[in-house]
């Protein structure tokens, strides 16, 4: 009986050969018709932002307060985290994700105290969503001001 | 007492299983062995305030209802052997302060139960107990929030990834019992195996080459071979883990008819189920082998079984950090009583 | 006519930026956390370099509900501010245009763990 039967490298091949592959047919096409829909109820939000008589800038934000309030409360009655293993990115790539990815660790660490627990956890996802994403909007930002400096 | 070979324990006074208890979540007693488990849960929080103490409650429930088949009192008993997946096993460390039983802590993630039984036999052959309990745990919320995201987190499972069980499994060791009490007869130590598996949701791949170590140890340690035994089952590797397990015997040169090894995370649940690669945790294979495998050897149906429990040493913290999966399994050879 | 062509452009252009988080997640095994995080820093710089302003003109809430939108308005924010105050409209620009949506997430999310528990799964 051979206790090394196999090298590493040779374990790693066969292992990526008897691991059943995701269905990533499927998987797309549950992403696309989730996200499609979720990015209409958006759309129909920003519909009824223009019946409101809400200006240019007030409407985007009614749109996505409104989207982040679906997220966070689908989230909160335990229904959002199942369309999100029915629909994989179709239901975390929204901003509704986004809203998921606040929301459900709030909830999770509520038992550790509001201030450790919640508080500190809240930004477990959103965290990283927010510094690279607002780093990078003030790097543009700078580049465009060296830009106009320099050729406007 | 006595040692054969590098690994393996033969327990001269090989210790007696007096009683069992196992205990399963909802989603496991709606699972195929459901009529084998002695108490099938139907609130996840067992009236508790958070999960860890629910963990620790169904831990102690178990240890309570063995006791109770056995008519012991928790003063009698002189060690509870038992561990958890959470950090520093709180939950076992929750039921051993309320049971107020001389306590070991173990952590061998979901070889825990077989670590325990293989502690305990040579404890108890060895003459330092009469008595003990060995014991290990699992929750779906306490694992899932420890070692992936947050319970209503949306997101998808990759089809290798498993299910952490909702689970329990305590048995009562006795160096004087019954001549018909199941026996401890032997069991084998594992090494730590790491064949490079990186991805955290695929523990199968990362614990069957530790299966595979162990048994072969246990082989070549006893001069047995996989026919002298009606039955081997491994501890978690769902199925995926478990065909990878069946392709290194072969390629070792093992021999192991296809219908003797069985995966008790594969037995808890059904493919209707959704458990994608199977159940895990320490409480699955502690529940599976307490319910059912104990029960077919009592029976006569199984005359001399192994049982090998795996256990992925990862935490998230090494995962973060990009390390390898550290595996270990141990064994133990139970027969049935005269 | 013209209200359904407008759904059916942000249904298509919205269900196709999830796809291709979709292929990023099943195929390279990146993490959700680390696609949405990408998709941010994504939206940003082809905000920055003036590709992403068509697509929102063309197909509205299909572009700018998905994260890449996120980054868009950041990147819009950025450009609006550096415009009104100079220098440091940059480091005010981005949050200012997305304060809405990032206090309200956080609002939503403290009012979600005084009233809901977690829920076990099944």
């Amino acid at each position: 009986m051979d206790r090394q039967p196999i090298s590493p490298e040779g374990y790693s091949k066969l292992v990526s050969k008897m691991t059943p592959p995701s269905r990533h047919l499927r998987g797309c096409v549950r992403a696309f018709w989730v996200g499609g829909v979720i990015c209409c109820i958006g759309q129909a939000l920003t519909l009824l932002g223009e019946a409101l008589h809400l200006t240019e800038l007030t409407a985007p934000m009614f749109t996505s307060v409104v989207l982040i309030f679906l997220g966070t409360t689908l989230t909160g009655i335990g229904v959002y985290d199942q369309i999100g293993r029915y629909a994989g990115a179709g239901s975390i790539v929204p901003i509704t994700g986004f809203a998921n990815s606040v929301a459900a660790p709030a909830i999770e660490y509520r038992r550790e105290g509001m201030v450790m627990g919640v508080g500190a956890r809240i930004f477990q996802l959103a965290g990283p969503v927010l510094a690279y994403g607002i780093t990078s909007s003030m790097l543009v930002g700078v580049l465009y001001w060296i830009a106009r400096m320099w050729f406007l | 007492m006595s040692r054969v070979g590098r690994q393996t324990f033969v327990y001269d006074h090989p210790p007696r299983i007096a009683a069992r208890t196992s205990i399963v979540g909802p989603k496991e007693a709606k699972g195929p062995l459901s009529d084998q488990f002695d108490i099938l849960l139907d609130d996840d929080l067992l009236g508790m305030k958070s999960w860890e103490l629910a963990e620790g409650e169904m831990v102690r429930r178990a240890v309570d209802h063995t006791l109770k088949q056995a008519s012991l009192r928790p003063e009698d008993v002189e060690v509870m052997i038992s561990g958890d997946l959470n950090n520093q096993i709180i939950a076992s460390s929750f039921a051993a302060r309320a049971l107020g039983i001389p306590f070991f802590g173990q952590y061998g993630a979901c070889s825990t139960f077989v670590q325990s039984l293989v502690l305990g036999g040579a404890l108890l052959s060895g003459g330092f107990l009469n008595n003990a309990i060995c014991c290990a745990s699992s929750h779906f919320c306490t694992a899932e929030r420890q070692f992936r995201m947050p319970l209503e987190m949306g997101t998808q499972r990759p089809p290798q990834a498993s299910w952490t069980s909702t689970a329990c499994g305590c048995a009562l060791l006795t160096a004087n019992a019954q001549p018909q009490d199941l026996k401890v007869c032997s069991g084998t130590v594992g090494r730590v195996v790491d064949q490079q598996i990186k991805d955290a949701n695929h523990m199968g791949a990362a614990m069957a080459p530790a299966v595979y170590d162990t048994i072969v140890a246990h082989l070549e340690d006893t001069g047995r071979s996989a026919n002298d035994y009606d039955l081997i089952a491994t501890g978690d590797l769902g199925w995926i883990g478990r065909n990878l397990l069946m392709e290194l015997f072969k390629r070792g040169g093992v021999e192991m008819p296809d219908g003797k090894l069985i995966d008790c995370g594969n037995s808890l649940f059904s493919q209707e189920q959704d458990p994608h690669a199977g159940g895990s945790g320490c409480g699955c294979v502690a529940a599976v082998s307490c319910g059912w495998l104990l029960r077919r050897v009592e029976s006569g149906e199984l005359r001399r079984i192994l049982i090998a429990g795996s256990g992925a040493m990862l935490s998230p913290t090494s995962t973060l950090q990009g390390e390898t999966i550290p595996s270990i399994s141990y064994a133990i050879c139970i027969e049935g009583g005269a | 006519m013209d209200t359904f062509l407008m759904f059916a452009k942000a249904f298509v252009v919205g269900g196709l930026i999830c796809v291709v988080g979709q292929l990023l997640m099943s195929l390279t095994k990146l993490t959700s956390a680390r696609i949405l995080v990408l998709f941010v820093v994504l939206g940003v710089f082809l905000g920055a370099l003036g590709i992403y302003k068509p697509l929102v003109d063309f197909a509205g809430a299909g572009a700018t509900v998905p994260l890449t939108g996120f980054g868009y308005n950041l990147a819009v924010g950025a450009f609006e501010g550096v415009q009104k105050y100079g220098f440091w409209g940059a480091f005010t620009g981005g949050i200012t245009r997305n304060a809405a949506g990032i206090a309200a997430a956080i609002l939503f999310g403290l009012l979600n763990a005084l009233i809901f528990k977690p829920h076990a799964k099944s």
